[in-house]
């Protein structure tokens, strides 16, 4: 009895040490964060001397017309920046899924800019959307067309900055669809051709669907990280002009260092971390769903059997 | 239905040949097996046929029209896979269907078909079931009923029925069996099995490292292999050979070796007696060509090991001189480990093979 006990609680007691180091690695910070949401809290003051005003600053944010502005530009950017470069990366992927001489080297070059540091990202097109010596008006004006105020203009700066993001992101999509297609099973393939499905067909029929809960997955993961981007347009635009491109982890940042607003910006990180918190557990959600669904089938297909 | 050619067909994969030039001819409404030891390039011949491997070399006529440069959906060929190779997203009426619908065949003609074929193949109740709901049985019949519905020329199958266990392999073989006879087309099949080979094929065509050994009726084979490798490829236990040499004096022919000494009688004593005396030969010996009545043929002496018991018959698994021999016996008899034994042997069914080209003589 008592050795069967332990057996079933020695693992447990091995694992404890780091659940508890993880546990409180990851709470103490978020928990520090929900505490300070609750404060009117300034940067000059130490965290306990600053007033508890309760929901107040929650209250606040959802009257706040930037806080929702900003939040509307980072869900439109979000789901625009994904939807283009789960287009554009699966599109190359099925491009470039081929044995030709060169091809390794070719792949590497796609995914160069991924793995250059955001702030670098975000020079590179600063200088190259500048209005006089920037490349892309540069070459207008020699084709003799007018120039673009590529950061100057609200509608022109969001699209700049989407431009951006799927240069630097899209070889991300890349090479995980590369890979999902490259690990399809072969026979299903072959079996698709003998039923005479070829090109188009053979994508849209087979390889896609096959290939889908990779690409689900993928798309949420991009989706998660470019709610939270930064570096990258706080270079380029620093959110304007006005609001245009004011994304969330923008406006936190500023409420925190120009507004000095400490308790606002802790809220509404929390929002925004609940918000990749539902995404995250929609992914989580989906690929149990997935499982429990397979299981469920083979254990029927084994008792019919 | 086309009658099919294979003319000097070569594949290499990289530096590897794997099909020297190959000859052979499909007839029209045949079913041909394709059989032989692992790695021999049964599936090769069989996929350059379907046109999932190109041709390094040679041409492939579809009733003498060359076929070697079409897709596979040109070549009005329908194929079986040895992993079923099921569409996992669709259910088992769109798996079934996939190659209609592509082809622009009206709605109700496919509901038509995919509901006659797998009424045929009793998979009816599956239909809206996805394929990892199904058991590996169930499976196949879908793989075999997605060929079906295609009513293509030629229906190309891949060792369909070895994942099967063997009892659901046996009862697969008797309905394909039955199916050969109803469908009037042209079917290629390949396994490693003699006895799926022996069972389904009008023809047999045993290969080995690419080449073509022996072609003809199972019962060809049987009885008249060409050579070593085919006897020995063909039939259930395998043939037993013994080293020996050939003598002929006075008109009687025997051979001769460890630990026997056997006349040889028939059509192949007439024909061998011709051949030089004391020659080194392998002696081949079908299992069935022993008894336990040493008065149905010559005697041989047989040290008995084991027997395996099979059922109504039996394995004798013995040693004659050093080499082993099995035996074929009916499981009535029972026999002592250990002891030697005289058995009868029936002189008219023994091979002679040549011993250094594996020929028959
Ligand atoms: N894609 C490939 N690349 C390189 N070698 C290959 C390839 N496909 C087959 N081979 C080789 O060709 C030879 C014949 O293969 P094949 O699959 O035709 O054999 P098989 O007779 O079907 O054998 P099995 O009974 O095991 O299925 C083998 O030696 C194999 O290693
Ligand atoms: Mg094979």
């Amino acid at each position: 009895m008592q050795t069967a006990n332990v057996n079933r609680l020695t693992p447990y007691l091995f694992l404890a040490p780091a659940v508890i180091v993880l546990a409180v690695a990851l709470l103490y910070p978020i928990g520090y964060m929900i505490w300070a949401s609750f404060l009117n809290w300034n940067p000059s003051q130490r965290i306990g001397e600053a007033e508890f005003v309760g929901l107040r600053n929650y209250m606040f944010l959802l009257q706040d017309g930037a806080f929702r502005e900003s939040f509307f530009v980072t869900i439109r950017f979000a789901v625009i920046v994904v939807v283009l470069e789960m287009c554009l990366g699966v599109g190359l992927a099925f491009l470039l899924d081929r044995k030709l001489r060169g091809m390794t080297v070719l792949r590497t070059i796609f995914i160069l800019p991924m793995m250059i540091a955001p702030i670098v990202v975000g020079l590179m097109w600063r200088y190259m959307y500048h209005p006089s010596v920037g490349i892309f008006n540069r070459t207008l004006k020699s084709l003799g067309l007018d120039p673009v105020p590529w950061l100057s203009n609200g509608d022109w700066a969001f699209a700049s900055i989407v431009i951006a993001d799927i240069w630097q992101w899209t070889p991300f999509i890349f090479i995980l669809s590369l890979a999902a297609l490259q690990s399809l099973p072969s026979s299903a393939m072959e079996a698709a051709r003998i039923d005479g499905a070829t090109g188009w067909r053979l994508i849209w029929h087979i390889k896609l669907p096959l290939m889908m809960p990779v690409l689900i997955v993928t798309a949420l993961l991009r989706m998660i990280d470019a709610f939270k981007v930064l570096e990258v347009i706080l270079v380029m635009t620093n959110g304007g002009p006005g609001l245009s491109t004011e994304i969330l982890a923008l406006r936190i940042s500023r409420t925190a260092s120009e507004f000095r607003e400490l308790g606002t910006a802790a809220a509404m990180s929390n929002l925004l971390l609940l918000l990749l918190m539902l995404l995250t557990l929609a992914m989580f959600a989906y690929t149990k769903i997935t499982e429990a669904r397979a299981a469920r089938l083979r254990a029927r297909a084994e008792k019919d059997s | 239905m086309p009658e099919i050619v294979f003319d000097k067909v070569r594949k290499s994969f990289g530096a590897v040949e794997v099909l020297p030039p190959l000859d052979l001819e499909l007839n029209d409404s045949e079913f041909t097996v394709l059989v032989g030891p692992s790695g021999c390039g049964k599936s090769t011949t069989l996929r350059i046929l379907a046109g999932l491997e190109t041709l390094s070399g040679g041409e492939i006529y579809f009733d003498g029209r060359p076929i070697g440069g079409l897709e596979p959906k040109e070549r009005d060929i329908a194929m079986v896979f040895q992993d079923y190779a099921l569409y996992p997203h669709m259910n088992i009426a769109r798996n079934m269907s996939f190659a209609l619908r592509l082809a622009g065949v009206s709605k109700s003609e496919i509901e038509e078909k995919v509901t006659r074929v797998a009424k045929l193949l009793n998979i009816d109740h599956l239909l809206d079931r996805k394929p990892a709901e199904l058991s590996g049985g169930q499976r196949q019949r879908v793989a075999m009923g997605r060929a079906m519905v295609r009513d293509a020329g030629t229906f190309l199958f891949d060792e369909p029925l070895s994942n099967l266990d063997a009892k659901l392999r046996a009862k697969m073989r008797t309905e394909l069996a039955e199916m050969r006879d109803t469908i009037d087309k042209n079917m290629v099949y390949v396994t490693h099995d003699q006895v799926e080979a022996m069972t389904l094929g009008d023809r047999i065509v045993v290969m080995s490292d690419g080449k073509i050994q022996q072609q003809g009726s199972p019962e060809e084979l049987f009885k008249r292999p060409v050579n070593r490798f085919v006897a020995g490829f063909i039939g259930s236990p395998t043939m037993n050979f013994l080293d020996g040499e050939l003598h002929t004096k006075d008109g009687s022919t025997w051979v001769q070796g460890d630990g026997y000494m056997l006349p040889v009688t028939g059509e192949t004593g007439q024909r061998v007696s011709q051949v030089a005396t004391s020659r080194n030969i392998t002696l081949g010996l079908r299992p069935s060509s022993i008894d336990p009545d040493v008065t149905a043929g010559a005697p041989i002496e047989l040290h008995i090991a084991v027997a395996e018991y099979l059922g109504a018959q039996s394995v004798l698994v013995t040693r004659c001189g050093q080499t082993e021999v099995l035996a074929e016996i009916a499981s009535a008899h029972r026999f002592e480990s250990g002891k030697v034994r005289t058995f009868g042997v029936a002189t008219d069914e023994l091979m002679i093979f040549d011993r250094d080209s594996g020929l028959r003589l």
